[in-house]
């Protein structure tokens, strides 16, 4: 009995052996998720998406190797070193979440390795090389906000948003704009998520006259602002942020939606995209891939970032030298001045360029303005 | 502020009041007898008003499940008991004890699953929910207060904050992260004075009145609630006089449990609750029965309509600090309480 089992784990370590020869022609990426803890309903999509990938990156044979995080930056860290020092990976995604994406950044970048962010951050000096952020920064998103308001000619704008730091990024990101569009801040209010009530704060704002009124909040607790608004009967334009492109917003929303504008990746509304919209086909092809196995509608942003980091890597790898081997330092500073020169890449979110000085992965087209009509979600003409 | 602004504050404030009073008045009920102060109370409002939503949409709510695991556990714990502990007079009621705690909250099930798809009237939802949230309080105090009903306060505060956590995370794992709002018991709306105001926050206004005249019947007229009210005042000495004190704290957690679903389904339609939303109801509930130095109902009642009034207008002036203006009320009461020297506990 003894016997036999010594065979077949001689056996299996042969293979496991020639395997591992063999994969030395193959690119190693390493992926670091918060699959569990509180980013976890961001980081199993991305996990869902993760295995849905090709098998090859570029012409090359590519092998991931997937670590949860537990939305703990320690263990992002640690998964960071474990990648590399004995995995010897490329390249890293990841992670979820913005902490543990800058405690993996900070080991990869020690080790020369290139990292794909799936959270949105400004990397420091040291981190700077190796580290490109992908989704779209709050700036990125409230540009095409602004230059709505612009559009509409708005002058007079409120504020009612979180009290905690979703809510002060956007304020913060107002006041960059105030003078370059001309608008005057004449209301700024703040409510927690789980208020139950917003009659103090939309009086105020009602008052100060507005001709349009951003809600700086994310999911659910953003409709109690909105509902309130048109129930005292403003009758102005109500913009939401991008954290609120989802069907429970409609759900609970109901008639008080119609007509608010938000912004989102254009993978939300992938169908509704004109053709000639750059992302158009990344975004329908991944929609369908994403929903023929995850369930109809079941597509959201997170998803769609692992999605594009893949597609980013496909890139890159493309335009390196076939002489250079993967797992060698040569191939690590190839990639990385690769992906650094990716210049107009579509994505499914929108047009990804990177450049020496320039780590902010999308510019306006990585966001797309939708409103909701009839109950439903629409493109804003 | 005109007359317009302020009228409008002030009815959202005594809406908002008319909630955080019966929330306090289920926290000095529940400490007065069980010296518990039981900050979970604000999960089963949000459990109540997410399970009114769950039914509204044709779903059977997952609160049913959680209500046959407690039933389950508790019954467990009456077997050890009853065997390992050799206690004789649980091992009578034994069989009672299964149909309350393993027959009820199975056929509840049925009945839920059977109601769910046919969609009937709001006020048979509110029926099914409040019947569905009675039997909770006993069990909790079951399984995690009446071992250890000796303890100190602080205690079993230690183990209201452990609940608390649980009932949370538990909330997460049954409704998902996201808020609900269920349907309007009235859609009347009425001008009073040239204010707007919904028919919900006067059913809620008028529901919380008639609460407090029949809790004020209860204590004062009925056998059980003066029972109730002589184990607040002394428990060992209502002991001697034949008034068992477990069955004081499983009522009073029932009431309890009770009017916290209450006020869940009467404002779910007017604000948008999440798993997460009662916790902070409930500590606002909790500033006001500390007003009421956790004994007093009437002064609780006028300590809600302080901390509603306080809240809508901070609200309105400065919404950045508004959560702090309403807790740091609790500051000056407590000073002269401790000042005043009367502990009643």
């Amino acid at each position: 009995m003894i016997k036999k089992i010594c065979k077949w784990a001689l056996a299996s370590a042969v293979i496991a052996l020639a395997i591992n020869v063999h994969a030395s022609d193959s690119v190693k990426v390493g992926v670091i998720l918060s699959t569990t803890g509180p980013a976890a309903s961001l980081g199993i999509p991305e996990r869902n998406t993760i295995s849905l990938l090709p098998t090859t990156l570029g012409d090359r044979k590519v092998e991931y190797i997937m670590l949860d995080d537990e939305t703990d930056p320690g263990v992002a860290g640690r998964n960071a070193r474990r990648l590399i020092e004995q995995e010897k990976v490329d390249v890293i995604i990841g992670s979820t979440a913005v902490p543990t994406s800058i405690a993996a950044a900070e080991v990869a970048a020690e080790n020369q390795t290139v990292t794909i962010s799936l959270a949105p951050y400004i990397p420091t000096e040291n981190q700077h090389p190796w580290t490109f952020p992908l989704p779209q920064t709050v700036a990125v998103m409230s540009e095409s906000l602004f230059a709505d308001m612009a559009k509409q000619g708005i002058k007079r704008l409120a504020y009612i948003g979180f009290s905690d730091n979703w809510g002060q990024a956007w304020l913060a990101d107002i006041d960059r704009h105030l003078i370059k569009h001309g608008l005057e801040l004449v209301a700024t209010e703040r409510y927690a998520r789980s208020d139950r009530s917003v009659a103090g704060q939309i009086l105020r704002v009602l008052g100060s006259r507005p001709d349009a009124v951003l809600i700086g909040a994310s999911g659910t607790p953003g409709v109690l602002p909105m509902s309130t608004l048109r129930e005292r009967g403003f009758k102005g334009v109500i913009y939401q942020t991008h954290g609120m492109a989802n069907q429970d917003v409609l759900r609970l929303a109901g008639s008080s939606a119609e007509g608010m504008i938000l912004p989102t990746g254009a993978v939300l509304v992938a169908e509704l995209l004109p053709e000639n919209h750059p992302s158009k086909r990344q975004a329908t092809e991944f929609v369908k891939s994403y929903e023929s196995r995850h369930g109809e509608g079941s597509r959201n942003n997170f998803a769609a970032y692992a999605y594009d980091a893949y597609l980013l890597l496909n890139d890159a790898v493309k335009r390196i030298d076939g002489s250079i081997k993967p797992g060698t330092p040569a191939f690590r500073n190839a990639l990385r001045d690769k992906i650094e020169n990716t210049h107009e890449l579509a994505v499914s979110h929108g047009v990804v360029s990177w450049g020496v000085n320039q780590r902010s992965a999308f510019d306006a087209r990585g966001a797309v303005l939708i409103t909701v009509k009839d109950g439903n979600w629409a493109l804003v003409e | 502020m005109d007359w317009f602004i302020a009228g409008f504050l002030v009815q959202d404030g005594l809406t908002a009041a008319a909630v955080y009073a019966l929330i306090a008045f289920s926290m000095v009920l529940i400490f007065s007898v069980t010296r518990v102060i039981f900050i979970g109370i604000g999960e089963f409002l949000s459990f109540a008003a997410l399970s009114m939503a769950a039914l509204q949409s044709g779903n059977v709510p997952a609160t049913v499940l959680l209500l046959i695991g407690l039933g389950f556990i508790t019954f467990m714990a009456l077997l050890w008991q009853a065997f390992i502990g050799k206690n004789t007079r649980i091992r009578e009621q034994l069989l009672i004890d299964a149909i309350k705690l393993i027959v009820v909250p199975v056929v509840f099930y049925f009945v839920l699953s059977f109601y769910a798809p046919m969609r009937g009237n709001v006020l048979i939802d509110i029926t099914l929910i409040l019947l569905l949230m009675l039997p909770f309080g006993g069990m909790i105090y079951r399984i995690f207060y009446q071992p250890i009903a000796e303890a100190s306060v602080l205690i079993l505060l230690i183990f209201s904050v452990a609940i608390h956590f649980s009932l949370l995370g538990l909330g997460l794992l049954m409704f998902g992260p996201e808020g609900v709002r269920t349907l309007l018991i009235t859609d009347v709306n009425i001008n009073l004075l040239g204010i707007p105001v919904t028919g919900q926050a006067i059913f809620i206004v008028i529901l919380t009145l008639v609460l407090i005249a029949a809790l004020w019947l209860f204590f004062t007229r009925s056998l059980t609630g003066k029972a109730l009210q002589a184990t607040a005042v002394n428990s060992r000495g209502a002991h001697l006089v034949g008034i068992g004190s477990h069955e004081a704290g499983r009522l009073a957690f029932t009431l309890g449990i009770v009017l916290a679903a209450l006020c869940g389904v009467m404002i779910s339609p007017i604000a948008t609750i999440a798993y997460d939303t009662g916790f902070l109801i409930a500590l606002k509930g909790f500033v006001a029965a500390i007003i009421g130095g956790l004994y007093s109902f009437p002064v609780s009642a006028l300590g809600a309509i302080l901390v509603g009034i306080v809240e809508v207008f901070s609200a309105f002036w400065a919404s950045t600090y508004k959560e702090i203006i309403v807790f740091t009320l609790i500051i000056p009461v407590l000073l002269w309480q401790s000042l005043n020297g009367k502990h009643h506990h």
